[in-house]
């Protein structure tokens, strides 16, 4: 069977294999922004903690993959839930590290400029700080968007399906076709993601300093 | 306006920035503090709008206590211009200068047209800078709207830290002198942080000199220039300056020793005086060297036939006088207004010291100018 008519006959479960996908890509993205965000703004208001806990997120990363997904095995049992906790563990350092450089990195004259005018602390934060590094904090975005989708594909092998089901299947079956028919979305995915996410950042970008960028 | 009561800051590390400090800022006055680095000049200056807290004493504005004001209504109502300009670079400039009338929640209509106003006020047209970003603009520009968005929500008070330093000479000397120009505007109490003389020999009022966290002179910049109150001053001052402030001489080594008579000496003597002394006038004292007035030879002439007269019934008494501590610029502009012939020079308690008369102002100028 060629490629062509493995995608033609395999169309629905590719279908379904993508619709999962992008679930546990949203779902774990989602929670990896709602706790790296915060974490890493947090950490900039004490940051003498601040390399020790990025230094803890930066271990979790270095932890393989497929390691990870193991380990939710006997704590969590399998299927979607462990999976997205894997991935949201995955996805969180490139976000939280982005998040504090972001904020540390903002010129010290504009914060100064903004407390100095009679922001309280959370103005500082909401109209100076975070406009300030919206474009570096978005690249972790990003980072850890594609992260996730790559990752994600493992998410199979403990029963939270996505294209990994395809790949494996695949692989099981010494059918190449089958492969790429989980492989070539997932890149594609991956690729697309990328894209938008590169173009938003661009746009989130303070427009005064686009062209030094 | 602002008064400062025996303040004293120590930092966590133990550094020793101010040492109980007290002076007082008067309304509308353009207030420079000016000293090396690390005397304390911009810890002060922090202390107003509460960006750095006194570890002692207290500071008012308007007789309030401002320890007990909120800090970020403080701030909102006193304008304050960075060094670094501090402009934020994801807001258009027109966005800029109306933040704090937005902070302050103030109607937007109002501030919009306050912005176009400010803009206009330091050159910029509103059509083309309102809706541009800071990066699109020049240094000068840059700090010029750094100005006026602290002006934007009319506050009494501007705090200005070093604002010019970092631009290029042509750039600072213009904005100083559209400071300069934009203070008899708006007539707002400007605190001023500087480390260079010129500038704030150039724009203070009053300039506050600070070394190791101390105030040494707070003076107006005629009085910095002519009497440095030590050699720290002096030095910082810089000789050259000095030499070229001090081209005038003090009244002191100007005035002559007067020719004096009592208020009731008789006419005929009186002229006998004058003519020893080759003067045209005497000068009329009292008791204790006390000043009354001046008796020139034409009046005596005139009244020369009546016997019982005495010098108090002939003499001027309404004529200009000096004070001696006051400058030498003073007294000739005095002399030239009034057109009169002789000055008397008073002590502090009124009493007559000296007379400056247009002989001896010639030798100044001969002095001056004669040997150049």
């Amino acid at each position: 069977m060629d490629l062509f008519t493995i995608f033609q006959d395999r169309l629905p479960d590719i279908a379904t294999g993508f619709r999962e996908h992008l679930e546990l890509t949203f779902v774990s993205l989602f929670f990896a922004i709602i706790i790296g965000v915060p974490l890493g703004i947090i950490l900039t208001r004490y940051r003498k903690g601040a390399e020790a806990v990025i230094g803890v997120t930066a271990v979790a990363q270095t932890i393989p993959s497929l390691a990870l997904l193991g380990f939710m095995i006997p704590l969590m049992g399998i299927g979607f839930t462990p999976a997205v906790v894997a991935l949201t563990i995955y996805g969180l350092l490139p976000i939280v590290r982005n998040t504090y450089t972001g904020i540390v990195g903002v010129d010290q004259a504009a914060i100064e400029a903004g407390i100095g005018m009679g922001m309280t602390s959370g103005q500082v934060l909401y109209l100076v700080e975070i406009p300030l590094a919206l474009s570096v904090i978005m690249a972790g975005v990003r980072t850890s968007t594609v992260l996730i989708i790559g990752v994600a594909t493992l998410a199979s092998l403990i029963g939270a399906g996505g294209l990994g089901d395809m790949i494996f299947r695949g692989i099981a079956m010494s059918s190449n076709e089958l492969i790429l028919a989980g492989a070539m979305p997932a890149a594609v995915l991956a690729v697309i993601f990328d894209f938008l996410l590169k173009r938003l950042e661009v746009r989130v970008t303070p427009k005064g300093s686009r062209n030094k960028a | 306006m602002i008064r400062f009561q025996e303040v004293s800051k120590v930092f966590p590390d133990g550094f020793k920035a101010l040492d109980n400090i007290t002076f007082h800022i008067d309304e509308g006055e353009l207030f420079v503090l000016i000293g090396p680095s690390g005397c304390g000049k911009t810890t002060t200056m922090k202390m107003i709008n509460r960006l750095i807290e006194p570890t002692k004493g207290k500071i008012w504005i308007a007789d309030k206590d401002i320890s007990k004001e909120n800090p970020v209504e403080l701030r909102r109502s006193i304008g304050y211009v960075i060094q670094h300009i501090g402009l934020l670079p994801h807001m258009t400039i027109g966005e800029n200068v109306a933040l704090v009338p937005k902070l302050k929640k103030m109607d937007a209509a109002k501030y919009q047209k306050r912005v176009d106003e400010l803009l206009s006020l330091v050159g910029l047209d509103p059509s083309i800078y309102r809706d541009r970003y800071p990066a699109e603009l020049s240094g000068g520009q840059q700090q010029r709207v750094g100005v006026i968005r602290a002006l934007a929500a009319e506050p009494p008070i501007i705090l200005m830290d070093e604002p010019f330093s970092a631009l290029d000479p042509i750039s600072r000397e213009q904005l100083q002198d559209e400071l300069i120009r934009l203070q008899q505007e708006i007539k707002k109490t400007i605190v001023f942080v500087t480390h260079d003389m010129d500038e704030a020999l150039k724009i203070a009022d009053r300039i506050c000199i600070m070394q190791k966290g101390k105030v040494v002179q707070l003076d107006s910049p005629e009085h910095v220039l002519r009497h440095p109150a030590n050699d720290f001053v002096r030095s910082f001052i810089g000789e050259e300056r000095l030499n070229a402030a001090g081209v005038l001489p003090d009244i002191e080594e100007v005035m002559l020793k007067p020719v004096t008579a009592g208020p009731n000496r008789g006419l005929a003597e009186s002229i006998k005086l004058m003519h020893k002394h080759r003067v045209d006038s005497l000068l009329v004292t009292g008791a204790n060297d006390a000043f009354l007035g001046i008796a020139k030879v034409w009046d005596i002439q005139q009244h020369y036939r009546e016997e019982e007269l005495t010098l108090k019934d002939i003499m001027t008494i309404d004529v200009p006088t000096i004070q001696i501590g006051r400058s030498l610029a003073e007294a000739i502009e005095l002399i030239s207004e009034n057109k009169v012939a002789y000055l008397p020079v008073l002590s502090d308690e009124e009493k007559l010291v000296g007379v400056i008369t247009r002989a001896s102002l010639v030798d100044v100028m001969a002095n001056k100018y004669g040997n150049a």
